[in-house]
């Protein structure tokens, strides 16, 4: 049997997690490859116009693996956790797919996280372990082993972070989610732009979890969503060692359109730069806007200088 | 102390239950919202961000034109979805263009328990007392309904009116009247005797006349400006037009789990917001052979657009025809008619060709 995995939303999140898991297991995965323009063309054609481009490029995903694989593993969140909601894209991207594609003859395969439950993810994990017909105390080692994993790779990420952030150059926090600013094709070119500008974007996505947490409500006391607030709660761990904020987001996000507006109303201390990106704009029309964004981080920071 | 002047922004003719609720109950003076126009509509694009859904340009604007009119106290929901956060960049955006109001925002204690709630609740008054409240919210719940009822009815007949405008004549006095009410009695004696005169109305209705349900998201359905008096049009036409989506079957009975399990076929987990009533709305218009739906939203919407791959099967698997309507602050009249009449056409001719 052979799982395909998305690479696409929440894989951005669970990498570590869910191949772990299958590898200890002995299951045979497969991976979507990185997003392309193909990808994204198929996605599209597939979904509702209107949808935001990160669920889009996720069809392309799936589309991808339909005739690769036994099996594609859709995890689906509930609507609330101790954390806060979710966007209402997780809870539906299960059946959304599976409704596209029904007349492809596609096999799901999901686990829950329903925060009922106490050790929500383990419980989840455990029933996956099930359902692929493994022993509980197997499916126990594998899900426990790949939270290791999980956890030392996140831990790794926070110290290079520390690192770049103790560079002499100019740095820009980047805030998006995860599977946008990390997706090789509408994310990494900006990170790249960046870097060949002689900047280092820090990525608001890697603060320590829950530290970010514990913040968000310095900025906004009712944001709902989980992603949102660990975005918006690493501004004050990262704020005064960076010298602009970009605001990512894939159009027309829902959460962001809210949220952007309101760091831009809140933020007033740093260059802030709302970029919305639909998978349509070319190299240069990016890099001329980030230049000039620089340019005005620049200028403020030398402002700045000369006054001190 | 100056006088506590509260309101929440409009939507369809709902003001009437909340003013009773308002003065009766929180004991304030209640500034009824101006009707949503162009004006609101212009004034609320103008200070939201851009992709936003309408229902919060709307809502902004209407909170401008209420504070024009007079209030002090604005008072806004938590709820599901990007609802649940409009508060508080609405409130934020009041107070850059400096206007100096008591927001309230009721998503601060969304979730909490019940005297928690409360407590929020008396920021719109810090004077006010459990039992008014405790007295005057059954009639509240109570007129909610009746309206419902009224308009439910309505919607079903005023195509085949045989005098135009006569319903709409009962049915602003009906609003009016209810105004006055202030006991329960009053309230079912009004509503017994309007439903009288609504079902005095001479009609002229077709054995077997167009059916056309209507289903979507919460706010672009019930406020009829945001949705190009839709309602009003399809009537226009000789339509009985079914819309299940109100405050009574959403806020007062909504029955969550019994939707889940008709709409299990298509949707195997429960989402939010109002995009499972639209699945079990289709459905069930689908079922009852209805001659077509029509679905609303605002643009950007994320619940009823991942209901549109579902709905898209079930009019595959019930071969009923849907038209799907995205509303933004820009949409063109033109565009809107067009497409409306070629669905009258389109259903007509499927009609004919049953017979
Ligand atoms: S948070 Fe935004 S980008 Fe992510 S799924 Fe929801 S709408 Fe799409």
């Amino acid at each position: 049997m052979i799982i395909g995995i998305p690479r696409a939303l929440l894989y951005h999140k669970y990498k570590h997690l869910w191949k772990s898991f299958f590898k200890e297991l002995g299951i045979d995965y497969i991976l979507s490859p990185d997003t392309n323009k193909e990808i994204l063309r198929k996605g599209s054609a597939y979904s509702i116009d209107e949808s935001c481009l990160s669920s889009k490029i996720y069809l392309g995903h799936v589309e991808w693996l339909l005739d690769k694989c036994d099996y594609i593993l859709i995890p689906r969140f509930s609507d609330y956790s101790r954390n806060g909601t979710v966007c209402p894209k997780f809870l539906a991207i299960y059946d959304v797919v599976a409704n596209i594609f029904r007349d492809r003859s596609i096999n799901l395969l999901s686990y829950s996280i329903n925060p009922k439950v106490t050790h929500v993810e383990m419980a989840a994990f455990l029933k996956l372990g099930k359902i692929l017909n493994k022993k509980k105390s197997q499916s126990l080692y594998a899900y426990l082993n790949a939270k290791q994993v999980e956890k030392k790779a996140h831990l790794l990420e926070i110290t290079e972070q520390e690192r770049l952030l103790q560079e002499n150059k100019l740095k820009i926090l980047v805030l998006a989610h995860r599977y946008n600013i990390f997706d090789k094709y509408i994310g990494e070119p900006i990170l790249n732009i960046l870097r060949e500008q002689e900047t280092v974007p820090i990525i608001g996505d890697i603060a320590p979890q829950k530290e970010a947490i514990a913040n968000y409500a310095q900025i906004s006391e009712t944001l709902p969503w989980v992603c949102n607030r660990e975005l918006v709660g690493s501004i004050p761990i990262y704020k005064d060692r960076v010298d602009g904020i970009i605001l990512m987001s894939a159009f027309p996000c829902g959460p962001d359109s809210l949220v952007n507006e309101i760091l831009i109303r809140r933020i007033k201390d740093k260059p802030i730069l709302n970029l919305m990106i639909d998978g349509q704009e070319g190299k240069a029309g990016m890099e001329t806007r980030l230049e000039s964004f620089i340019d005005i981080i620049r200028f403020k920071k030398d402002e700045q200088n000369g006054r001190n | 102390m100056e006088e506590i002047k509260a309101s929440y922004p409009q939507l369809g003719n709902y003001c009437t239950p909340l003013e009773l609720l308002f003065t009766e109950g929180f004991d304030v003076k209640y500034i009824v919202p101006p009707p949503i126009t162009k004006k609101t509509l212009a004034l609320g694009s103008r200070y939201s961000p851009d992709y936003v859904c309408a229902p919060f340009k709307y809502h902004l604007g209407n909170f401008i034109e209420t504070i024009e009119a007079g209030a002090n106290t604005l008072v806004q929901t938590g709820g599901v979805c990007r609802l649940q956060y409009y508060g508080e960049l609405h409130e934020q955006i009041l107070q850059d263009l400096g206007y100096r109001v008591n927001f309230v925002n009721m998503s601060k204690v969304q979730d909490t328990n019940p005297l928690t709630f409360y407590n929020g609740l008396k920021e719109i008054n810090p004077q006010m007392s459990l039992q008014k409240i405790g007295k005057i919210l059954p009639i509240v719940l109570k007129m909610f309904e009746y309206i419902d009822e009224a308009e439910n009815f309505i919607r079903k007949n005023i195509g085949f009116e045989s005098n135009k405008g006569a319903f709409e004549k009962v049915h602003a006095d009906f609003l009016g009247d209810l105004r006055r009410v202030r006991k329960k009695k009053e309230l079912k004696n009004t509503y017994r005797d309007y439903m009288k005169l609504f079902k005095g109305i001479e009609i002229n209705k077709p054995a077997d006349p167009l059916k056309v349900g209507i289903i979507g998201e919460y706010y672009t359905i019930m406020e009829p400006f945001s949705n190009h008096y839709l309602e009003k049009e399809l009537a226009q036409m000789g339509i009985v037009v079914d819309r299940w989506m109100n405050v009574t079957n959403t806020l007062i009975h909504y029955p969550k789990k019994q939707i889940q399990k008709r709409i299990k076929n298509y949707a195997e987990y429960p989402w939010v917001a109002t995009s499972m009533a639209t699945i079990d709305r289709a459905l069930e218009f689908a079922r009852k052979g209805y001659d077509g739906i029509i679905h609303v939203k605002s643009f950007g919407c994320t619940p009823e657009i991942d209901a549109m791959p579902i709905l898209q099967n079930i009019s595959k698997d019930y071969k009923i025809p849907i038209l799907y309507f995205t509303f933004d602050t820009q949409t063109s009249e033109t565009g809107f008619n067009t497409r409306l009449e070629a669905f009258y056409d389109m259903i007509i001719m499927r009609k004919e060709t049953k017979k």
